[in-house]
């Protein structure tokens, strides 16, 4: 993508140089490159440094209180004994679910608009649908996984109806990264192997899908990183704010860290401020590891593909 | 591809049929007992519930907190089987359970004492009457200025702090201050976490807000109360009745149909027996012993 939109500004400098010396047209423009650097420089670096300076302050308040006790103990009202354990195995069981059910719709979805593909007035209605939902805000699906999973559905508050309303939520995302990825593939891979005879099915599963796999897994990581962070939409749909078990299927309910977290930095005592911020940490070091499967993943099957 | 799919599977199968190991042979009951409702009520069930799982740790105990209304919606379609209620149910809610045909209890469970908060370094205001507060916080309030509601006071802005909308303490304190529930003036700071308004008020000279005494007792450091006809908020004036308008009960309630259930009713005799000890621990003043044992009587009349 990018290489393409590079090479036609080129083009069209070209052009223009055959019209006129581009020198004239601008005359600072040494000046205006190095500028042009230094500010993205400096934005780019800005956004690190409040990151950093996040990370620090998140680590100052709450390392104090990361051990293990913290991650396998369930809500208490002594800042000694509580723990995050209920928020931690909710978070787990609720994304592993969202991702089982979200990752293969999404990519076949995708698979088919991309591959496949819809013709007309309603393969055009299904994109703006779909970029459409992106936009939509999270707790709308909340108010929707009320409606129909709790409700109608009759899941109750489970995890189940959690991870379809946070599927619902991430779904155009994995939709539109995996579409993205599939076009990138360049065609004579299609071609080759249509050319030794391959069936269309074939071609996709075995060619065209290996090869967008890391910008899928892309897409996949940060859909999912989102919905790790929800909150709303799960309040909505009424996850819950104490529970002292580990949810032993999809049928149970829950609680998720954010929840947890929200909780202990809306109580009155100054320790249990500190409590949020472990919390936080624990949270970020739960969305590093995923992210880093997702990588490891990423560059197994990158590996592959070349040999 | 197709090797790290199935694994991939294959984990997520397996971690799904894993059943837990945490089995505790000694336990009595199993089941479960669902709670909804306010925010300021859930403090003390999380803190009962909390004790309660070391006493029947097979039965599970779950806390939501959509609000005081929210949680009414949810206990009024039998969803939960208890509600934590900031403030008593409304004519429109019993109608609704009349309907539905759910009967119920209120049981009182602690007092809370609204607490008016202003600057440490405010030396004038440290004692108002509720005509004054009226006169601030009423709809279409024109006090702008300190010296508004007393001349003698600094002719200075009043930064005014308070909870949102939606919530118990806002419908508790426009009724006994502004004489209707929901009556207030607009144009002041709002924010459903309580923690704002402790900041707004601790950093301005010329502020004041209100809120629950648990959040003036953590932060009694940063902040000064206002005596309301000369009495103070503390634990003693709250319970015996002497600060006025500001000191509420607040309360669960439980269904009939909830209370059937043996764990339910263990849970709710195990919650009047421990809450004058817990109740304090999380910032809340206890009942007087009278009242949590007509509180045990009126939960007689669900067993018939």
């Amino acid at each position: 993508m990018m290489k393409e939109k590079t090479e036609i500004l080129i083009n069209s400098n070209q052009i223009e140089k055959k019209e006129k010396s581009f020198a004239t047209i601008h005359p600072g423009r040494r000046r205006a490159e190095k500028a042009f650097k230094w500010i993205s420089r400096i934005m780019t670096w800005s956004t690190v440094f409040i990151l950093l300076v996040l990370l620090y302050h998140l680590g100052k308040e709450g390392w104090e209180y990361i051990d293990w006790q913290f991650l396998d103990s369930y809500p208490s009202r002594k800042v000694a004994k509580a723990g995050i354990k209920a928020g931690l195995w909710g978070t787990v069981w609720l994304i592993i679910t969202t991702a089982v059910i979200t990752i293969p719709i999404g990519v076949a979805s995708a698979l088919f608009l991309e591959e496949y593909g819809v013709k007309g007035k309603i393969g055009k209605l299904i994109e703006i649908n779909v970029s459409n939902l992106a936009g939509v805000p999270s707790i709308v699906y909340g108010l929707l996984g009320l409606a129909v999973f709790v409700r109608w559905f009759n899941f109750e508050r489970s995890i189940l109806s959690g991870a379809l309303t946070l599927g619902l939520l991430i779904m155009p995302v994995i939709i539109v990264a995996t579409r993205e990825a599939v076009k990138a593939v360049p065609d004579s891979i299609r071609f080759g192997a249509y050319a030794l005879g391959a069936h269309k099915w074939q071609v996709v599963f075995y060619h065209v899908l290996p090869v967008a796999l890391p910008g899928i897994i892309t897409g996949v990581i940060l859909a999912l990183s989102r919905a790790i962070g929800e909150t709303a939409p799960l309040i909505i749909i009424g996850a819950l704010a104490y529970v002292s078990f580990v949810p032993e299927s999809v049928m149970d309910e829950f609680t998720v860290m954010p929840i947890q977290i929200y909780n202990w930095a809306s109580r009155p005592q100054e320790e249990f401020h500190q409590l949020a911020a472990s919390g936080i940490v624990a949270l970020l070091a739960l969305m590093l590891t995923l992210n880093f499967i997702a990588v490891f993943i990423r560059i197994k099957t990158t590996k592959r593909n070349i040999q | 591809m197709k090797k790290s799919l199935k694994l991939l599977l294959t984990g997520v199968i397996l971690t799904s049929l894993l059943p837990s190991l945490s089995a505790n042979a000694q336990a009595k009951l199993r089941g479960k007992v669902s709670i909804d409702g306010s925010s300021t009520v859930f403090p003390i069930t999380e803190a009962i519930a909390e004790e309660y799982r070391a006493v029947q740790p097979r039965v599970r105990v779950n806390i939501g907190v959509s609000g005081t209304g929210g949680g009414f919606k949810k206990f009024l379609v039998k969803e939960t089987d208890i509600n934590n209620a900031s403030r008593n149910i409304k004519d429109k809610e019993v109608k609704k359970a009349k309907k539905n045909g759910i009967s119920y209890v209120e049981v009182p469970v602690a007092y809370d004492g609204l607490t008016v908060v202003i600057n440490k370094e405010n030396s004038w205001a440290s004692n108002l009457t509720p005509a004054q507060l009226k006169m601030i916080w009423d709809r279409d309030s024109k006090v702008k200025k300190w010296s508004d509601i007393d001349s003698s006071w600094p002719a200075k802005k009043i930064k005014l702090y308070g909870p949102g909308t939606d919530s118990g303490t806002f419908d508790y304190f426009t009724k006994a201050i502004n004489g209707k529930s929901g009556r207030s003036r607009a144009n002041y700071t709002k924010s459903e976490d309580d923690n704002v308004l402790v900041k707004g008020v601790a950093g301005d000279k010329y502020a004041m807000g209100y809120f629950g005494y648990a959040y003036y007792k953590e932060n009694s450091k940063k902040l000064q109360s206002v005596a309301i006809n000369n009495v103070k908020p503390t634990e003693v004036t709250i319970n015996n009745g002497s600060y006025k308008p500001l000191s509420r009960p607040i309360f669960i309630y439980v269904s009939k149909d909830g209370y059937k259930k043996p764990e339910v009713k263990s849970f709710v005799g195990f919650y009047l027996e421990k809450a004058k000890e817990i109740v304090g621990d999380v910032g809340y003043i206890a009942l007087k012993d009278i009242e949590y044992k007509k509180a045990k009587e009126s939960l007689k009349t669900l067993e018939k």
